[in-house]
């Protein structure tokens, strides 16, 4: 287990006030300006040097898009974009470093826009996380009362800091439909490129990162690169939020170093699994968007992010949604395909179309109600839509499909053989759909 | 992507309340000039606010006046993002989370409960009191099922707690936010391991870390001391003692160890009786033979090469 002196989210529970003075007495703010008066180039190269990888998903590099920023103002402002919308399926890491330690993430708002050159940082939070929304304004107001951000700030590097928010939609975590919508628009995502570092938030360069990133960035500095590239796994490194839902016993949020296995996150912080290890089926590691993987190849695997792409999976979000063997898997795949059809925003049509089709296809799977040559047929479909869109929502709704298809083919077929047995059962129905 | 469209009865008019036509001020501010169009969320949201939860025309088209937009350009922001209700929602408005991590844990049960007391989904009941909707994953997974009831998020729910829940509200009753089985966020339920060092929290991790940056500064300080005293004896020694003008360095082919030249000072044959006995062999000649013999004949030297040494 990480020593509680190695984690960086000290108030991740809420047990302590998230209030500036107690964020002080937690290490935050402390040598803020020290730490910009090493310069850009030494912020910038200490990022890169920790190996922080995304904490959004994607596992890029974060101190090389930082770097991406153009080194000279060419007459245009330069913005940090925060991505707070949290909305992957399984996830809820942002959520607690809003409330409960917000000031670590406005410091960091701070680092990395002095980083990049940027004076001004928009903080996009969804649209549900109103006493969130409401938490962090307030932690700003503090800062801002502090003078710790402003326009003569004691940082001297004038800053300021907006919260904004957005009203429900997914696809709005994306990067450039998080753009979109921030310009009052819908959240449809750009093409790129050019990219947001070129061109992002009203035409200006733009970098956006997630919570978890940027939240990081002052300890990380602080304590040194040296120290967060020593925890975890080589190229996986650091410590992480990991965010444990479903069938274990007691579902938490925890701080761990990036690399322990499955089964050491799931005894030492979650109780173990519902009903004993035995009664693993399958876990789903790293958000809704990733393919799930079967018990007997997670039990022992690495929560990192080279291991779980070997497992054809992928980190992800660090979103453990853990499924026993109660779970009908079919019809929470099925369910998640549901999601995405709610959450395609219509732009690419093999996405708009696509969604809509594998959910119903599924949902007959679920039942029984098809042809075992239709599961070729959606496995077909998924690569069909998968890389023919503009954002990775297409991606994102093939994927649990495929992985579904991959490893549980034999359940599709023997509901399909079910059925066809006895074509006038009563389907169950325990994965009921709202109605459309 | 769902086809929403606004309610059949709408009111005559819409306008801000003097309170929140300061706030929207505000809001317009956090933008640059002629970006009053990204405020266009909050200045929705805080409409339906004031309008009993759901967003009639008039505010659709008072806030496109207000930002200077097309109207057309605030209707498509308003049928976009899905929590605007376009029409009517009762008193107490639950959005249940019906995603598959809240479904895992037993989020049916919840639905349930919504079907048998206040009915099918998007009606509001009789008294006006209540209304749901089943919505996507409300990113409190580890606080599995849960409801949104108007701002504030309900966690943690059985059947029997969101029962009594609703009979308070009901009743008007005071209700406990977050979760309802008494834990107080996402933490393992009264199992925390984490985060118990008091040390965390006593201030002495403030200035801690300083000492790192001393040390290096102080590596860093020596090292060029160290660095400056050699230049200086070297110097001194130079000045002292001239040097002919002649490289240091040997060249790369005097450096070469196994030279014939070195073979016959140590006393050896200048080319090794190996090496002589392989050139000699007719049938590792690099001649007109295949490719793979070529690949073979390469291999051989090389092992010889390896073993001699």
């Amino acid at each position: 287990m990480l020593h509680d002196r190695d984690r960086i989210f000290t108030n991740l529970y809420g047990l302590q006030s998230p209030g500036l003075e107690a964020a002080k007495m937690r290490g935050a703010w402390d040598g803020t300006k020290f730490l910009l008066e090493k310069g850009r180039d030494w912020i910038v190269d200490e990022m890169k040097k920790s190996g922080l990888r995304g904490r959004g998903g994607a596992g890029f590099p974060t101190g090389l898009k930082w770097s991406f920023m153009p080194k000279q103002s060419d007459g245009r402002p330069h913005y940090l974009v925060v991505n707070a919308d949290e909305s992957e399926p399984g996830t809820c890491k942002d959520r607690e470093i809003m409330r409960h330690d917000p000031h670590l993430l406005i410091e960091g708002c701070l680092i990395a826009s002095f980083s990049m050159g940027a004076n001004a940082c928009y903080i996009y939070i969804r649209g549900e996380y109103i006493a969130e929304r409401e938490a962090l304004q307030r932690a700003v107001d503090e800062a801002y009362a502090a003078n710790l951000v402003g326009k003569n700030n004691v940082h001297g590097w004038p800053f300021d800091i907006y919260v904004s928010h957005g009203a429900g939609a997914y696809i709005c975590g994306e990067e450039t439909a998080l753009l979109e919508s921030l310009e009052g628009k819908k959240g449809m995502p750009r093409l790129k490129p050019p990219f947001p570092a070129n061109m992002g938030l009203y035409g200006c360069p733009t970098t956006v990162n997630n919570v978890e990133s940027i939240a990081v960035a002052g300890t990380i500095l602080r304590r040194g690169a040296a120290w967060f590239a020593g925890i975890g796994r080589p190229n996986n490194v650091g410590t992480k939020l990991f965010c444990v839902s479903g069938h274990v016993n007691k579902p938490c949020n925890v701080e761990e170093a990036m690399g322990l296995t499955f089964r050491e996150l799931i005894d030492t912080h979650c109780g173990g699994i519902r009903g004993g290890w035995d009664n693993l089926l399958a876990v789903i590691p790293g958000g809704s968007s990733v393919p799930l993987v079967p018990a007997e190849q997670i039990a022992d695997a690495y929560m990192d992010f080279d291991t779980l792409r070997n497992l054809k999976s992928g980190l992800g979000t660090a979103a453990v949604i853990v499924m026993d063997k109660s779970t009908d898997i079919v019809r929470a795949i099925a369910r998640i395909s549901y999601f995405y059809k709610h959450e395609s925003c219509g732009q690419c049509t093999p996405c708009r179309e696509g969604t809509g089709w594998m959910w119903r296809v599924l949902n007959r799977m679920a039942e029984g109600r098809a042809q075992k040559r239709e599961i070729d047929m959606l496995l077909e479909v998924t690569t069909q839509v998968e890389g023919h869109t503009i954002c990775a929502l297409g991606d994102a709704a093939a994927w649990p499909v495929q992985g579904l298809i991959r490893h549980f083919r034999h359940e599709i077929e023997k509901r399909i053989d079910d059925y066809s047995a006895n074509p006038h059962s009563e389907p169950a129905s325990a994965f009921g759909v709202a109605a459309e | 992507m769902s086809v929403r469209r606004l309610a059949a009865q709408q009111p005559e008019s819409f306008a801000f309340s003097p309170e929140n036509l300061a706030w929207a001020q505000t809001q317009i501010a956090k933008f640059p000039a002629g970006r009053q169009a990204s405020a266009v969320i909050p200045l929705l949201w805080r409409a339906q606010e004031q309008h009993d939860y759901w967003l009639p025309r008039a505010a659709i088209e008072y806030v496109a006046k207000m930002l200077d937009m097309p109207v057309i350009r605030v209707l498509e922001v308003a049928t976009f993002y899905t929590m605007f209700n376009l029409s009517p929602v009762g008193r107490y408005f639950i959005q249940l989370c019906g995603t598959t991590p809240c479904r895992l844990r037993g989020a049916d049960d919840i639905v349930a409960v919504c079907k048998s007391r206040i009915g099918e989904q998007s009606t509001v009941t009789a008294d006006g009191m209540f209304s749901w909707l089943e919505v996507e994953c409300l990113g409190a997974c580890c606080n599995a099922p849960m409801v949104q009831i108007n701002n504030d998020y309900y966690e943690d729910l059985t059947p029997e707690s969101f029962n009594k829940l609703l009979d308070d509200l009901a009743a008007g009753r005071p209700v406990q936010k977050g979760p309802q089985n008494g834990r107080h966020a996402s933490e393992p339920e009264s199992a925390v391991k984490t985060l118990q060092d008091p040390a965390l929290y006593d201030g002495s991790v403030v200035g801690a870390w300083k000492k790192r940056f001393e040390e290096e500064e102080a590596r860093a300080r020596q090292a060029a001391a160290d660095k400056e005293a050699a230049d200086r004896a070297l110097a001194a020694q130079a000045a002292a003692e001239p040097r002919p003008g002649k490289p240091d360095a040997t060249r790369p082919q005097q450096a070469a160890a196994d030279t014939p030249a070195d073979r016959v000072a140590a006393g050896k044959a200048p080319v090794a009786p190996t090496e002589r006995a392989k050139a000699a062999d007719p049938a590792k000649k690099l001649s007109d033979k295949p490719t793979s013999k070529l690949k073979d004949a390469k291999a051989e030297t090389g092992k010889s090469d390896e073993s001699k040494g």
